[in-house]
């Protein structure tokens, strides 16, 4: 254990655990309604600027909308599509790589030729097709999403099933007549799940990521719900003199795929520390 | 001579190793052609440098892998038909690292109890008392069934591995180099444990090792293998008193002696490493051989057996 030492991951989590929280609870914590708009209050500055209202810590959006709960919702937007998308995309792609890991050969060349073909597609490009095609909303996002990110899980769940299939205590389990889905969930599976764990915080970054992109470019959530993402690409008009609208949701963007890297880092850093064998 | 316990006939195993995307695979040829019979409670001991086969033999003896010809039998009976829970109950192996055959997510207890599990008709109770007793004489501390491998030693995993592998009381077990990766501290903690189990559960084992040292000290007979063949094959005592075959008298020379003013000896080999994907013709020993005659490059000896065992050199047969 490399305890408080490991800075990283202890800010990461905070951070994540904090996001995930506020997610969770945004109803209780808003202090406005966010979606209530009020035009004789429009782009109030936050705290720290001239002109602030102390009942609008983040200051008013274009719409007079309280900042600081639309925030609060945007934290329940990333998080929820952040975790859907990774729990979708490692369904698909862990199973995908462990099956092609385990049993090689000609299942294994299937497995490959998929992971290869989803690697030629451009991710931004293909979730702009469907969202246009589809129509916008939050399932559809996460639906795209989770079917587009699995590659990385389905890579490193396949190389590292590879890995495992070849110890000793593989071809032990095989001697003692165990099954072959005993071998598979309970020898391999157990196995290989930390190199996975790491996977799943890139790719909930990366998906966070994505989906501010896709709201941006007006293809992801629909208002009025409140994206990070969205709230960025609704100030962007008002970008030069109310700078703070594009900054707010920036910065919460910012530190919160910060945060996932950091923890990731500092689970590979504390994964590789605790396995000694 | 009692009838053998375990008889192996005329294995072979191929394997197509391709070396590049566009060339042709090339068959490897790991095991070919090995025949022995070990009676019921013998120690078969089988040596040889890496790459000789030895390993390829105990994974097919094990099951792990298909023969590419050949017959494994056990009291006269073909396992090649069997089921694999039939084939845990009679064979069960000890691998080399113990670092790597104990699976680093599941307890001791649940490692030794895997085995039991598989064959199920077992109640968890009974399982249960099976897995303290099987920890109890491999001499582990019944505290050690609730740890994790990665808080033993070494030695207590080899015992781990051990339990494991007598907790279905089988009747073979083959042992890949059960004490080379071991401090030597350990080994013959681990050698005497194997030997005194051997002993009380009536068991025959299948002992494979580099080490010549280790393997006169348990088998009772040794089986020498070069590139896939038994090359010699006779009693302990015999083999390491009076070899016969110049691959077997270069392998007793090379081993180390601790006096440091000897340095490493000269075992008259050369350094040409033996290829598997690529077998002399003749006698595949003849490029390396000091004593080889103008026949071994053109003809292939063939095993003869007499009242000491059993060897493959044309200068044997024609000196008896």
């Amino acid at each position: 254990m490399t305890g408080w030492r490991n800075w990283g991951l202890w800010l990461g989590a905070l951070i994540v655990g904090t996001t995930l929280l506020v997610g969770m609870f945004a109803p209780l914590l808003a202090p406005h309604d966010a979606f209530a708009f009020n035009l004789s209050n429009r782009l109030v500055p936050p705290f720290w600027m001239e002109g602030s209202k102390p009942e609008h810590f983040l200051g008013t959006d274009q719409l007079g909308r309280d900042y600081l709960s639309r925030l609060i919702y945007g934290a329940r937007i990333s998080m929820l599509i952040g975790v859907t998308t990774v729990i979708t995309s490692a369904i698909i792609g862990v199973t995908l790589g462990v099956i092609g890991g385990f049993f090689g050969g000609r299942i294994d060349d299937v497995v490959l030729f998929a992971i290869t073909a989803r690697l030629s597609i451009p991710l931004i490009l293909v979730a702009l097709a469907v969202v246009s095609l589809v129509g916008s909303s939050l399932t559809v996002v996460v639906m795209t999403l989770g079917l587009l990110l699995w590659e990385r899980f389905a890579v490193v769940a396949r190389v590292t099933t590879m890995q495992v299939r070849t110890l000793d205590y593989v071809a032990a389990a095989w001697s003692a007549g165990c099954s072959r889905s005993h071998i598979l969930f309970r020898e391999v599976l157990p196995n290989i799940l930390s190199p996975l764990a790491v996977v799943a915080t890139l790719e909930m970054a990366l998906a966070i990521l994505l989906e501010a992109a896709l709201s941006f470019l007006g293809l992801g959530v629909p208002p009025p719900l409140p994206s990070w993402g969205l709230m960025i690409a609704e100030g962007k008009e008002y970008m030069f003199f109310s700078p703070w609208v594009i900054m707010v949701p920036g910065l919460s963007l910012f530190v919160l795929v910060f945060g996932i890297n950091l923890l990731g880092d500092g689970l590979r850093d504390l994964l590789r520390t605790g396995r000694t064998a | 001579m009692t009838a053998p316990l375990i008889e192996v006939r005329n294995l072979t195993r191929h394997f197509r190793v391709r070396a590049g995307m566009f060339s042709d695979a090339r068959p490897v040829i790991a095991v070919d052609g090995v025949s022995f019979a070990v009676p019921a409670g013998d120690v078969l001991g089988v040596v040889g440098e890496s790459g000789c086969g030895k390993s390829t033999l105990a994974r097919i003896i094990l099951g792990l892998l298909e023969p590419t010809s050949g017959d494994v039998l056990i009291d006269g009976k073909s396992l090649a038909g069997l089921d694999r829970r039939e084939r845990a109950r009679l064979i069960q192996p000890v691998f080399q690292d113990p670092y790597s055959s104990l699976n680093p997510r599941r307890r001791v207890r649940d490692v030794v109890g895997m085995p039991l599990m598989a064959q199920d008709g077992m109640s968890a109770a009974a399982a249960r008392k099976r897995v303290d007793e099987m920890l109890a004489r491999v001499g582990l501390d019944p505290v050690m069934a609730e740890r994790l491998p990665a808080e033993l030693s070494g030695g207590q995993r080899q015992r781990v591995a051990i339990a494991r592998a007598l907790v279905l009381h089988p009747r073979i077990v083959v042992c890949d180099e059960p004490t080379s990766a071991l401090d030597v501290s350990v080994q013959a903690q681990i050698l005497n444990l194997l030997s005194e189990l051997r002993r009380s559960f009536g068991l025959t084992y299948l002992f494979i090792s580099h080490n010549l040292a280790v393997v006169e000290h348990v088998a009772s007979e040794v089986a020498v293998m070069y590139l896939g063949r038994i090359v010699e094959q006779s009693a302990t005592q015999t083999l390491f008193h009076a070899p016969r075959h110049p691959y077997t008298k270069a392998l007793l020379a090379s081993v180390l002696t601790p006096e440091p003013g000897l340095g490493i000896p000269e075992t008259g080999l050369g350094d040409a490493m033996p290829d598997p994907a690529n077998i002399p013709p003749g006698c595949r020993f003849h490029p390396r051989c000091p004593v080889a005659i103008d026949r071994c490059s053109r003809e292939a000896p063939t095993p003869m057996h007499d009242r000491r065992g059993l060897v493959e050199c044309h200068l044997e047969g024609a000196a008896s």
